[in-house]
């Protein structure tokens, strides 16, 4: 027994500890912000569109996510005949799990620091804003996002439903295309960050200036924004689900807490690539006015509701591409795009970049420079 | 650490009883299925080794790229459920190839139980190339299971064409 008291098993269960309260405190984060996503997107709709939206539960209609909430959990679970019973339930338990998971590595800040008290540590620990710190950080992302796809998949075909399957087919095509080129429009900010860790390419960016950093990344930013708008399935490319041709896509046989729980799959997927696109972009929780204004994690959350609010926006202005523009813009034009722009990115860093070090892992780099020259 | 032994056997285990599944399910969608876990099981040894660019690129390629095709391919042709009675030759030879493989990975694992490092911090991925290229009874080992995937890819097509001929 004496060895489970041990200082090092100690130092685990603070680490455990730790942790545990992380992922509580972002998990129900992420749920409020999920519910409040779903109103503000009525919301900012609605005005563009010259109409009210929600306002009759609660002031300004601010209770309606709760009501929607509390309607869902009354509905009647449906199982359409037929249906593969073990896929139509594991679709919305791989969606919602795979939405959270990819968050884990997102950094909302640096170490916690609250004004006019200083740094905050739990047992003598500093806090960092971030439940894991990766080395692979951004692939991680990327592999636990390539999972994501297979919720619409069994989605589709569980539901023993042409429209599913069909919306199925569609999403998973289109989640495809895009996914390359929103893994290309990565390799600009990787390469000069010379890291997958986020919290290496933030600081890469305060470095370097924001806006500097900002601006060298701007056209991977454009194509990030587009091919991520892809991945999640919102307006201009929201043909899984274009209820005109296949009543709801993916999800039409699925109903009360299944069907809450794709949809928040959804929106919870749209915060993780607004989250990203923050942290990799615009500069996370970095000041906009380096040295005037501090640092703090409210930045990191205003960028990434601004970039939430422009998905809202382009719902709003958009109109629906066809199939085929779909898979001509993905293929045809944004792929070329960002390999071009890879070429000529790694074209400028080799001709003006800075010289690297090799990366932290160097004890095992160094001594593989037989097997294959990993870095510069 | 006990933490380790938990999560190795647990990866172990989920690997083995789906690796089962896959060859076991009569629906294809379920042995894909059963595929997709078993990667994800392999990329969390992986993960363990020290080596999470590994266990990412195992997830990426394979997990999110390769079975999404599979299954699309599923999806598309619609299949049903195999009939059964697939055996004949080709069970004998599948027997005998297993088998093999059987063989191969016991002495792998028995040979070289102490072969990968096992510090926890870092492990490049070339570290774990070397490990299995530096000494000649990998190789082997290694070579003589390429071998028997590539006759495993060529029987894949054997058994396709035979399907487009009737």
């Amino acid at each position: 027994m004496e060895t489970l008291l041990s200082p090092a098993n100690k130092e685990l269960g603070i680490d455990a500890l730790i942790a545990i309260l992380k992922i509580a405190v972002i998990f129900n984060a992420l749920l409020g912000l999920f519910s409040l996503m779903t109103y503000i997107e009525r919301r900012v709709l609605a005005f563009m569109q010259f109409r009210r939206g929600p306002n009759r539960t609660g002031p300004w209609g601010i209770l309606q996510p709760a009501a929607d909430g509390i309607k869902l959990f009354f509905k009647e679970e449906l199982m359409p005949e037929g249906a593969h019973k073990f896929l139509f339930f594991a679709a919305p338990v791989v969606a919602i799990i795979t939405a959270y998971v990819s968050l884990a590595v997102v950094p909302y800040g640096g170490p916690l620091v609250i004004p006019f008290y200083g740094q905050v540590s739990i047992f003598g620990r500093p806090i960092d804003l971030q439940m894991a710190d990766l080395d692979v950080g951004i692939l991680f992302i990327f592999a636990i996002t390539a999972l994501g796809v297979y919720s619409i998949v069994f989605a589709g075909y569980a539901s023993n439903n042409k429209y599913s399957l069909l919306g199925a087919l569609r999403s998973s095509a289109q989640m495809f295309s895009y996914e390359l080129a929103l893994g290309m429009s990565w390799v600009s900010v990787i390469m000069a960050a010379g890291s997958f860790r986020l919290g290496d390419i933030v600081a890469t960016a305060d470095r370097m200036n924001v806006w500097v950093w900002f601006a060298m990344q701007f056209p991977a930013f454009i194509i990030y924004m587009i091919a991520a708008c892809a991945e999640v399935n919102r307006t201009p490319f929201d043909l899984p689900e274009s209820e005109t041709e296949l009543v709801a896509g993916f999800h039409t046989e699925y109903s009360s807490m299944k069907f809450a729980l794709l949809q928040m799959a959804e929106y919870i997927n749209m915060i993780t690539v607004c989250a990203l696109a923050s942290n990799m972009f615009l500069g996370g929780w970095l000041s906009p006015l380096p040295g005037i204004l501090p640092n703090s994690p409210l930045w990191f959350f205003a960028k990434m509701m601004f970039l939430l609010f422009v998905f809202i926006w382009l719902r709003a202005t958009v109109p629906r591409f066809r199939y085929d523009q779909l898979m001509d813009f993905g293929w045809k034009r944004l792929i070329p795009a960002a390999a071009i722009w890879v070429v000529f990115f790694s074209g400028m860093t080799a001709f003006f970049g800075e010289k690297k070090t090799p990366p932290t892992t160097t004890a095992a780099v160094a001594t593989s420079a037989p097997v294959g020259q990993v870095s510069r | 650490m006990i933490l380790d032994v938990i999560v190795f056997y647990g990866a172990a285990i989920v690997a083995l009883i789906s690796g089962l599944f896959v060859i076991a399910q009569r629906s294809p969608i379920n042995s894909a299925f059963s595929l997709i876990i078993t990667m994800c099981s392999l990329a969390v040894m992986f993960a363990m080794l020290g080596s999470g660019f590994i266990a990412a690129l195992q997830v990426i390629v394979y997990a999110g790229a390769i079975m999404v095709l599979f299954l699309f391919v599923i999806m598309l042709l619609n299949t049903r459920q195999d009939e059964g009675d697939r055996g004949g030759g080709i069970g004998r030879a599948a027997i005998v190839l297993g088998v093999i493989l059987a063989v191969q990975s016991v002495m792998v694992v028995w040979k070289g139980s102490a072969s990968l490092p096992r510090n926890h911090k870092e492990t490049a991925s070339v570290d774990v190339a070397r490990g299995l290229f530096s000494s000649p009874r990998y190789l082997y080992a290694f070579e003589a299971t390429s071998i028997l995937i590539l006759s495993a890819m060529v029987g894949a097509i054997v058994v396709a064409r035979k399907e487009k001929g009737k």
